[in-house]
């Protein structure tokens, strides 16, 4: 096999895997950023460094868990340089705070349900809010992402202990601002 | 893969999702999904296109400042350079001036002639002043040569 061949098959393998994981990385961006225009920079960043480093991406992991792990460390990496500001400047604005919830499906329910449905989002929006980043990040992995506690280990480069209590300290948090507005 | 079938994993970890937790878990899940589909799908080109002009506007920008800059400080190197070659070259005519002053004195009959007289009357007032004293000797020095 020619140097060539050998790299248009790297290339549209890469392609595929863009095309596959590209909705779900920057889902997860929207998520913990809760910006569309920097959740869609920072997936774009994730792909440019795992196209430089698709070569010497052995496979050990599934690509999922291997893209996540680079998406987690952009977004920390945007948190650190950033400190926080974009979450103290959401705070002040009310309409930001309630972007998710403005999208919830209404199905089969009546008014009065998705109005509730509505609250109950924006709790959690609100609860999530005020998690670490390490928590927000399991969390949302985890309930967002439905992830399995073995992969957001993967991801994230903890042991599954340590992911379990972020875990547990998030709920325990989304529990008290949903029992906190009845 | 559903919250439900999830519920037994979480609970190993721990935790115990009541049906209320489970449901808002479930909301919020749906509302980021739904959410990330629509501007996932929101047309984006022209506002990449916006970015890319702008990214090439502030490009030749910068580019258009640093010729200027580069053209202002050469201009005025030039002229500094310029200047000292005006100076070395008055200098160097100054010089020529005096020369040439100096060797036109030196071509003047007139002058010259002064000058040769003007040592003439020194040598001659030199010899008159042989003292008296020797005046004798002198005489005879000059007997013995007519002899």
């Amino acid at each position: 096999m020619t140097m060539a061949t050998a790299q248009e098959i790297a290339a549209e393998e890469f392609s595929a895997v863009v095309t596959k994981h590209r909705p779900q990385i920057f889902r997860f961006l929207l998520s913990s950023t809760r910006d569309i225009d920097l959740a869609e920079t920072l997936t774009q960043e994730c792909f440019l460094k795992a196209h430089r480093n698709w070569g010497s991406f052995r496979g050990e992991s599934s690509a999922m868990t291997w893209l996540m792990r680079i998406a987690i460390n952009l977004q920390k990496d945007h948190w650190r340089n950033r400190r926080l500001q974009f979450w103290r400047k959401t705070q002040t604005n009310a309409v930001e705070l309630d972007e998710a919830s403005d999208w919830l499906p209404s199905g089969e329910r009546s008014v009065e349900q998705q109005m509730m449905a509505r609250e109950r989002v924006a709790q959690v929006g609100k609860a999530v809010e005020g998690l670490s980043e390490r928590q927000r990040t399991v969390f949302l992995l985890r309930y967002v992402e439905e992830q399995e506690l073995s992969e957001i280990a993967r991801a994230t480069g903890l042991n599954e202990g340590t992911v379990k209590a972020h875990l547990s300290r998030a709920l325990a948090r989304v529990r008290a601002e949903l029992g906190g507005k009845r | 893969m559903s919250f439900k079938d999830k519920t037994d994993t979480v609970s190993a970890a721990g935790e115990k999702l009541t049906p209320e937790l489970d449901l808002a878990l479930r909301e919020f899940r749906l509302s980021v999904h739904a959410w990330s589909e629509a501007a996932n799908s929101r047309p984006r080109t022209a506002i990449a296109a916006g970015r890319r002009k702008q990214v090439w506007r502030l490009a030749a920008g910068w580019a258009l400042s640093g010729v200027l800059v580069a053209g202002g400080v050469s201009a005025g190197v030039w002229e500094h350079h310029r200047q000292e070659i005006r100076q070395e070259i008055r200098i160097a005519s100054a010089h020529v001036a005096e020369h040439e002053r100096l060797a036109a004195n030196e071509r003047n009959p007139q002058i010259r002639q002064e000058d040769e007289d003007l040592l003439a009357k020194v040598d001659s007032d030199v010899s008159r002043g042989v003292p008296s004293a020797m005046e004798p000797l002198a005489q005879m020095m000059a007997g013995d040569v007519t002899q």
